[in-house]
């Protein structure tokens, strides 16, 4: 009883800030203009799904390059002492400190024309530009999104309690989920993009402006995206993994 | 013995306090000139920096009216404020189409001309100016042209006019803006039409001019134009005067083009919202901004044109022979000003350059 009692700010806090939000979102897309019921926003959100599939390549080679990355990662450092194990956990962890467009930044220095990989190639007489592509956008992707695989699959690995990460979970992961795939990505690809690699979080960001159901209806595909998946892993995942 | 001390203690400090507030009170009373609430672009105003002016200190000084200072990104940000918080602000800024706008929605106040007699150093071209054709809710602040950036060691031949954007042998190195209305304007343009106002048609049209172009851009872009120039990545860009002026102090290989067939020219006003609630105070304000030295400090802090007539007396040459800041009134004539559209257009424009960025 006692327990319950305690968790009614949090609940009054997912009510205002999560529930409420993500009905309002439900409701504005089926409407038009003038507030009356419509399937028109979904018509015009579907008119983007070529943005919708390339996003979700883009997606599926991120997640397939990270996880062929960070197992092997991982399982290294179940091998190793503890000591080693926790430097590098925290070389892993150091740089999610900073501010993230920083580390964006930094990239977009690193590959630009007359930047450091630029000089090291030219010496083998290689010249350009590397940033301006869906290379790019994979490539920051992939460096962003590393330690949130590596370190899941490390924890499965040495068993360590889960309690902990459900804890953290039940603390912030909804908003740090949000971040990480709605404003996350839409930055990586303005940064590290060209003109062809505008993802789906650019077109709710422009839509919105002027046309909030539009914006809403591709909002709700989103979601309704990231809940088939979460059911899936639901079906499929042992339930260590999704932990 | 402790305790009779802290009651002591505790005694002296609340009579201090009192005391303090009391004198406070006194102060206050006797030059009590109100305050005024100013909401305006962020880095829209010299405010010390660069070796300059403070201009809010100075008209704090001047007239002993207290100014609270706030700012805001875009002119759909300010319009929210007005509409849906409940604070009040006295002196906003907005640009010619949001003018159009508020006053069609009732939202500025009329001002009383006698209290800011420094109108008069306005340039008659700044007055009676489309969105507030009698000249009743407005004073100009700043004005500039859109304008092309570009890299003299990476350009063959010097552009002349905004098709230099749609130049092939530039493909991969141009840059265009990542706004609907200025991408499609220069769009228009080159499509013959004038983008002061337009039809659904039009936008089609400059829609297409735009698809044209994007396989020889670079990329759409806003701030990240400065990183890009000055850092010498692409040949070219569109963007506004003042802050192509900036990246050419940046890099030496940078120039500028004023596009022969004209551009847009932009504005934004110095205006009264009907929150207000010491518009005599925010008289007095807009009059201060137009004092000849510190509109002429303004001028020094954004490089943006200045419509006081007075104000280049207080400036350097470098500055006010700049073309680019000051563009003659020949090249004036060929410059359209953008006028309030009709919100389908708008969305409609809106939609059509995701569009073009999505396929």
């Amino acid at each position: 009883m006692k327990s319950r009692k305690l968790s009614i700010p949090y609940i009054i806090w997912m009510l205002v800030f999560t529930m409420i939000p993500i009905v309002m979102i439900g409701v504005t897309a089926f409407r038009d203009k003038n507030g009356g019921f419509s399937l028109e926003p979904f018509q015009k959100a579907f008119g983007y799904s070529n943005v919708f599939l390339k996003s979700l390549l883009i997606a599926f080679l991120s997640t397939l390059i990270c996880l062929v990355l960070a197992y092997p990662l991982a399982y290294l450092l179940t091998k190793m002492r503890h000591s080693t194990q926790q430097t590098v956990q925290m070389i892993l962890m150091i740089p999610m400190w900073m501010n993230f467009l920083l580390r964006i930044y930094a990239w977009v220095i690193l590959l630009q024309k007359n930047g450091p990989l630029d000089t090291a190639l030219s010496i083998l007489g290689i010249h350009g530009s590397y940033i301006g592509n869906t290379a790019a956008v994979i490539v920051g992707m992939v460096y962003e999104y590393l330690p949130f695989m590596v370190l899941p699959i490390f924890t499965v690995m040495s068993k360590i309690d889960h309690n902990l990460i459900e804890a953290a979970q039940d603390l912030g992961s909804n908003s740090a989920a949000v971040f990480r795939k709605v404003i996350f990505p839409l930055s990586v690809s303005q940064y590290l993009g060209g003109t062809d690699d505008i993802m789906i979080g650019d077109v709710i960001d422009k839509i919105f402006w002027t046309d909030q159901n539009v914006g809403s209806a591709i909002s709700l595909v989103l979601m309704i995206f990231i809940f088939v998946f979460l059911v899936l892993m639901n079906l499929f995942g042992d339930e260590e993994a999704i932990a | 013995m402790k305790r009779i001390l802290s009651i002591l203690l505790a005694a002296v400090l609340v009579s201090t306090a009192l005391c303090l507030a009391g004198c406070q009170g006194g102060t206050t009373e006797n030059k009590d000139k109100g305050e005024v609430n100013v909401f305006n672009w962020g880095e829209y105003m010299a405010l010390g920096d660069d070796g300059l002016m403070n201009v809010l200190e100075e008209f704090e000084k001047e007239t002993g009216i207290k100014v609270n200072y706030t700012t805001y990104e875009t002119n759909e940000e300010l319009y929210n404020m007005l509409k849906q918080s409940n604070v009040s602000y006295d002196v906003i800024v907005p640009s010619e189409y949001m003018i159009s706008k508020l006053i069609k929605e009732n939202m500025l106040l009329e001002l009383n001309y006698n209290n800011i007699p420094n109108f008069q150093y306005i340039n008659d071209r700044f007055k009676k100016l489309p969105c507030d054709p009698e000249s009743k809710y407005t004073v100009c602040y700043q004005w500039g042209v859109t304008a092309m950036v570009y890299d003299k060691t990476k350009v063959k031949n010097t552009p002349t006019d905004w098709d230099a954007l749609w130049d092939k042998d530039l493909s991969g190195q141009i840059l265009m803006f990542n706004n609907s209305r200025d991408a499609m304007a220069i769009a228009m343009q080159q499509c013959g039409i004038t983008p002061s106002t337009f039809t659904k048609e039009d936008v089609d049209k400059a829609a297409e001019k735009l698809q044209e172009q994007k396989p020889l851009l670079k990329k759409y872009v806003m701030d990240q134009v400065f990183n890009e120039m000055e850092g010498g990545q692409s040949a070219i860009a569109p963007y506004y005067a003042g802050d192509i002026e900036m990246m050419m102090e940046e890099n030496e290989d940078l120039d500028y083009c004023l596009p022969a067939s004209g551009s847009n020219l932009f504005y934004d006003a110095l205006c009264i919202p009907s929150c207000s609630k010491n518009k005599e105070n925010a008289e007095a304000f807009i009059n201060f901004m137009q004092k000849p030295e510190i509109a002429a400090e303004n001028c020094k802090y954004l490089r943006y044109g200045t419509p006081n007539t007075k104000a280049p007396d207080f400036l350097d040459d470098e500055i006010k022979n700049n073309e680019l800041t000051f563009p003659s009134e020949e090249y004036l004539k060929k410059c359209y000003i953008f006028e309030d559209i009709p919100d389908d257009v708008y969305a409609y424009m809106q939609e059509k350059f995701v569009d073009i960025q999505a396929n």
